[in-house]
């Protein structure tokens, strides 16, 4: 498609329109200009309310600081009844909107079958190639969908807090296995220490070299903050959770295929008949190809 | 529709705001809210940045003669002249006319009702379809 050259072209050359117009084009399904797979990104995920988005924000404050641009992909859910959505994730990446260093786009998940969101790896494909240095996707990390959104990213940072039993939770949702960095947020609270070792001690069941670092910040006086971007540059994946990752990815796609089969209502309506069985159901939508 | 709602300015009443954000994205638009105390500049960005189809500006301060055209003209000096503009809050009157001027289509007040501004929406939709001009960098004269 000529205009997806033109606008990567015009974005290449740093005109955010154009790059916007981009990133719209492909969320709403076009094929990326770009080879699959050429930038990197890292994936923030944690339960609701325990201060993401400010920590991205006082994050993106650390980078400008030092001269390095970033752009945040922050995706929030769609309602299922209406299909819109409330995306007030930048309203809390108070500086956001002023520097040329930071772009912030809000995407809605738009209840893609199967929770998949194939438009993730074209985006950070096309901001990495516009010269985006640090490329991040927040998702809130409170369900099996959102492990799914974050799993696009390349690396995750886990943020987690102390006002709650939130360790557990994640812990339940399976976000730690994916976790290649840990961060509890809301240092200043009496319970924050208590907090980190909780998750150490539950990290440290099977520990090795590729264990994740726990580390505290203060989203809120961002204390600690520096660290954790100093600690970002040094952070590694392992092979265990890059197959993770993978994984999920490879789920979801299976979910959207077996949602979107033309086949599906039929096989349904077997099922409900009982002429069929749930596995001669998976034989034949396999068979489809 | 992408649609960007926004505090310009220091007012800091945003419950107004707040209300509108929900009743647009139970009506399936994915609304994109900023915050309170934005600059004219800001929003700009925002609209820009987020690719927004239309920008809902609340204002309860009496700034909005000098804020609403500020981001009307951030808008097409950004070349985002199809962006469709519309104001609510406390605006009296006398002071609309020039904003429809400025490209504004629509202003709110006090007592309207959220399936008002959601007609408002779809006729701007069927309005764009038909080629007829919406945007605040296109022709203006016509308002709701």
């Amino acid at each position: 498609m000529k205009q997806l050259d033109t606008l990567l072209d015009e974005a290449r050359s740093g005109n955010r329109r154009s790059l916007s117009k981009l990133l719209t084009l492909v969320e709403e399904g076009h094929n990326s200009p770009l080879e699959r797979g050429i930038g990197s990104s890292l994936g923030i995920t944690g339960p609701p309310g325990v201060g993401k988005s400010t920590l991205i924000g006082k994050m993106i404050d650390v980078w400008v600081e030092r001269g390095e641009s970033v752009a945040v992909l922050a995706v929030d859910p769609s309602s299922p009844r209406s299909g819109g959505a409330l995306l007030g994730d930048r309203m809390r990446m108070t500086n956001a909107d002023s520097s040329d260093l930071v772009f912030v786009r809000s995407l809605a998940t738009r209840n893609h079958p199967g929770g998949l969101m194939d438009c993730l790896t074209p985006m950070v494909d096309i901001l990495s190639e516009c010269g985006w240095t640090n490329i991040l996707i927040e998702t809130v990390g409170a369900g099996q969908s959102e492990i799914r959104v974050v799993a696009f990213a390349n690396r995750i940072l886990l943020v987690d807090g102390p006002d709650r039993g939130d360790i557990i939770q994640a812990e339940k949702a399976g976000i730690m296995e994916l976790a290649d960095l840990i961060v509890i947020n809301k240092s200043d609270l009496p319970e924050a220490e208590r907090a980190a070792n909780a998750v150490r001690s539950a990290l440290s069941v099977v520990e090795d070299e590729s264990t994740p670092d726990v580390l505290m910040v203060s989203a809120l006086s961002g204390m600690g903050v520096k660290e954790l971007i100093d600690e970002l540059v040094k952070t590694t994946t392992s092979h265990e959770r890059e197959r993770l990752r993978v994984r999920e990815r490879l789920i979801s796609a299976w979910d959207s295929a077996l949602l979107t089969s033309p086949k599906l209502n039929d096989i349904l309506q077997a099922l409900e008949k009982g002429s069929v069985t749930l596995a001669e159901a998976v034989d034949s939508i396999r068979k489809d190809g | 529709m992408r649609i960007v709602v926004a505090k310009p300015g220091l007012d800091g009443h945003d419950r107004g705001a707040k209300v509108i954000a929900r009743a647009l994205r139970d009506g399936g638009h994915e609304v994109i809210y900023t915050g309170l105390r934005r600059t004219p500049d800001e929003i700009v960005r925002i609209v820009v940045d987020e690719d927004a189809g239309a920008v809902g500006l609340s204002s309860l301060s009496g700034a909005h003669s000098v804020l609403i055209p500020k981001v009307c003209e951030g808008l097409r000096k950004s070349q985002m002249d199809n962006v469709i503009v519309f104001a609510g809050g406390i605006i009296p009157e006398h002071d609309r006319k020039s904003l429809y001027e400025e490209g504004v289509r629509a202003i709110f007040g006090p007592g309207t009702t959220s399936s008002e501004i959601l007609e408002f929406l779809t006729t701007m939709e069927e309005r764009s379809e038909s080629g007829d001009p919406v945007g605040v960098g296109e022709e203006a004269g016509w308002h709701w």
